[in-house]
């Protein structure tokens, strides 16, 4: 019997079309948009101003503090200029704008495609070089990872646990990356091992991509200290509570983060950048992008440069389909809407998935039946359907007493409510009130 | 006959004796309230709407009992009217404040402000503003989902569905300010209400440059500062490439009404402009 987690979950349609598809790296466009948000904290600051001649690597944006992560340029050329832009949801954000001459890199980043397997860097080194090389969580939570490779003192870390689940239905990414660069990943949970000085490390992985765990548990037999989890299919597997549940069978605490419990969660994309930034100082500026849907033609994952718009990975997936209704950033389950497919890609963008627009309507929304479905497939055991009363009715108190701070917003709740109700939607209002709220009272 | 003599003495002693105790707790335990108190609540107008900024009449007569100078409270609903009893009973002065009503500062129509997505989420303005830019490309407009007409409480709005706009109804408004603070984008403002309720304000909040914001949005201010200029009476601000014009300054002349080029400065309840008169130039004049 394979392990999950312990609470909840759904299994929602897999539709995994673009399993298998080679990576394809994309070509550089005419002009890219980066970004100074592209992480969870403080945006960084450019330190390139218009006219500036930028190589690929070359950091054009800084960190501004601890959470908060440097940026570089993904491509060679000329900085058009520093403006707002529209983002995903159609606000105005700023970005680096440059118009492309050509594909100098960097000459410190190694080009070189060997295997280096020799961690020369001590623990602090590692460290900071991730800090440096701007490399967040690829998951989607883009949260910077140089952050959780911090243990805050007194708290003591005893187990790595890479995230490999790939839960969201879709999204090949991470099984593709797995399977081309499984080597990469070893050497880059190696790095992470020493950094977080752990002799341990478990990959996990869902058992829809066998093939996956057979090449990995392969590599694994080299490298100590590395093992293969094969996890049942369960959506959200891939939220760290989850997979650390699944994994090792220990429980988070209520508003507590993984580390209380000796474990630190790193994403397979992220391992892989990580192996990237220490062996060949390479700079996080591109990534693996799924594109797929329905009736996308041609469903690929290709190799992206930052700030490539959309419409360009659209087009060279086949093109945009005429029945689409949405454009999601994401996967199905917790990606968002884009309001424009000009919009730039960022580290955080796992999947593009173009949804027809019979299956991307929401339903119309009825009145709550009490069926309690979404209580039993939440993952954090909690009572969506009362949330939403309460933050519907603005009864904040209650809505902390009932947790709601805990929702990892996994949309579990909407997905299975035979109502339409737009749960997670109310949940999330409410999170950001009751989290307001309770800042406020520690100040 | 026994039995129901026995019951009723002994449950009139427990009764009476029960009321002794009550009395003399009653005495020991006595809360002394103001009386002024009933008398102000009396006066005001019962709506509990929290315009006034606090929690219900009761607290706004407590509040006006309590401190010294009430020439920072007033309530909205009431009006000076209101005011001026309330003051009389407790002796102190108020400070008449000019009344005010909601306004709404945008004019982005379906025909003024095209679409470019499609919403089928949460009918709730919160959710949508923090999900997205809205369904046009003018990020900071009206997303017309309604909340601050679900947000009054007197009837005073309402949404108009060829407009996707809300109305302000502006003899119900009591300038309580919930549709305000309901607003996510900051819409709605509570401005002077002015002489015969005539007024003049930008109808729109977009912050966007010039060439954008027009693009969005074909009534928006795209900063040109000729309002300004037009102003004799330097009422007209402009702060991130939006102008504003302050009610207290503004002396109702309507001279950058003329001048917007988008038509973004509204006038209300004005007469009718008389076609303007050529002047004749008198012939050989020097």
């Amino acid at each position: 019997m394979l392990k999950t987690f312990s609470l909840g979950g759904v299994h929602p349609a897999e539709n995994k079309f673009s399993a298998g598809k080679k990576i394809e790296t994309l070509p550089v466009p005419e002009q890219v948009s980066v970004p100074i948000a592209q992480h969870i904290g403080a945006p960084s600051e450019p330190v390139v101003k218009k006219g500036d001649e930028v190589k690929v690597g070359q950091l054009i944006a800084k960190s501004t503090g601890f959470v908060s992560t440097n940026i570089h340029s993904p491509v060679s050329g000329k900085v058009f200029k520093v403006d707002d832009i529209l983002d995903a949801s159609g606000y105005k954000r700023k970005a680096i704008i440059i118009k492309v001459e050509g594909d100098e890199w960097d000459e410190n980043i190694n080009r070189n495609a060997d295997l280096v397997t020799d961690i020369t860097l001590s623990k602090e080194e590692i460290v900071k070089k991730v800090g440096e090389a701007g490399i967040v969580g690829l998951g989607g939570a883009t949260f910077p990872a140089h952050v959780k490779l911090s243990v805050p003192p007194g708290k003591t870390c005893d187990v790595l646990i890479l995230n490999a689940v790939e839960c969201e239905p879709y999204l090949t990414s991470d099984h593709q990356l797995m399977m081309e660069k499984g080597e990469e990943i070893m050497v880059g949970t190696q790095i992470l091992m020493k950094a977080l000085d752990v002799t341990k490390a478990i990959i996990g992985i869902e058992n829809n991509k066998k093939d996956a765990i057979d090449h990995m548990s392969n590599l694994a037999q080299k490298y100590d200290g590395i093992t293969i989890e094969a996890l049942k299919v369960q959506y959200p597997q891939g939220g760290e509570k989850q997979l650390i549940d699944a994994c090792i069978q220990r429980q988070i605490p209520s508003g507590k983060l993984p580390i209380e419990v000796g474990a630190v969660v790193q994403n397979v994309g992220t391992t892989y950048a990580v192996y990237e930034a220490v062996q060949k100082n390479k700079p996080l500026f591109e990534r693996i992008v799924t594109v797929t849907g329905k009736s996308v033609s041609k469903p690929s994952n290709f190799l992206t440069r930052v700030g490539t718009p959309v419409s360009a990975l659209i087009n060279a997936a086949g093109g945009l389909p005429e029945d689409t209704g949405k454009v999601i950033g994401g996967g199905p389950m917790m990606g968002k809407a884009l309001s424009s497919i000009e919009v730039p890609v960022t580290k955080g963008s796992s999947g593009i998935l173009i949804m027809p627009d019979k299956i991307a309507k929401r339903g119309t929304m009825e009145p709550c039946i009490r069926c309690s479905k979404c209580v039993s497939v939440c993952p954090m055991g909690l009572s969506p359907y009362l949330l939403m009363t309460v933050s519907d009715k603005a009864i904040w108190d209650r809505a902390e007493e009932e947790k709601i701070m805990d929702c990892i917003e996994c949309g579990s709740c909407s997905y299975t409510c035979p109502a339409s109700r737009p749960l997670l939607d109310y949940i999330r209002l409410g999170k950001g009130k009751v989290g307001n709220i309770m800042r406020s009272r520690n100040k | 006959m026994n039995v129901v003599l026995i019951t009723i003495i002994s449950l009139g002693v427990l009764g009476t004796l029960a009321a002794i105790i009550l009395y003399f707790v009653a005495q020991k335990f006595k809360v002394f309230e103001d009386p002024r108190i009933d008398q102000v609540e009396e006066v005001l107008p019962a709506a509990n709407c929290g315009g006034c900024g606090f929690p219900g009449c009761r607290a706004f007569a407590e509040a006006m009992v309590k401190s010294d100078d009430i020439s920072d409270l007033n309530c909205p609903v009431g009006g000076a009217e209101t005011m001026s009893a309330a003051a009389g009973i407790l002796g102190k002065e108020v400070a008449a404040a000019a009344p005010t009503v909601a306004v709404v500062r945008c004019n982005g129509t379906c025909d003024n402000r095209p679409k470019v997505t499609n919403y089928d989420g949460a009918t709730s303005c919160t959710i949508a503003s923090s999900l997205y830019g809205g369904d046009t490309g003018c990020s900071d407009g009206c997303y017309g989902l309604g909340e601050c007409v679900d947000a009054c409480n007197f009837d005073a709005m309402y949404m108009d569905e060829k407009t996707g706009l809300p109305v302000i109804i502006e003899d119900n408004c009591v300038s309580c300010g919930a549709c305000v603070d309901a607003c996510p984008k900051d819409i709605i403002e509570l401005r002077k209400k002015g002489p015969k309720s005539r007024r003049i304000f930008v109808s729109c909040v977009n912050k966007d440059k010039g060439a954008p914001a027009k693009k969005a949005c074909s009534v928006a201010c795209i900063s040109c500062k000729k309002c300004q200029k037009a102003c004799p009476f330097e009422a007209i601000t402009i702060e991130n490439n939006l102008a504003y014009i302050h009610d207290d300054k503004c002396k109702l002349c309507r001279k950058c009404v003329s001048e917007c080029p988008t038509n973004a400065i509204h006038e209300l309840n004005f007469p009718p402009k008389k076609p303007k008169v050529e002047k004749v130039v008198p012939e050989n004049a020097e």
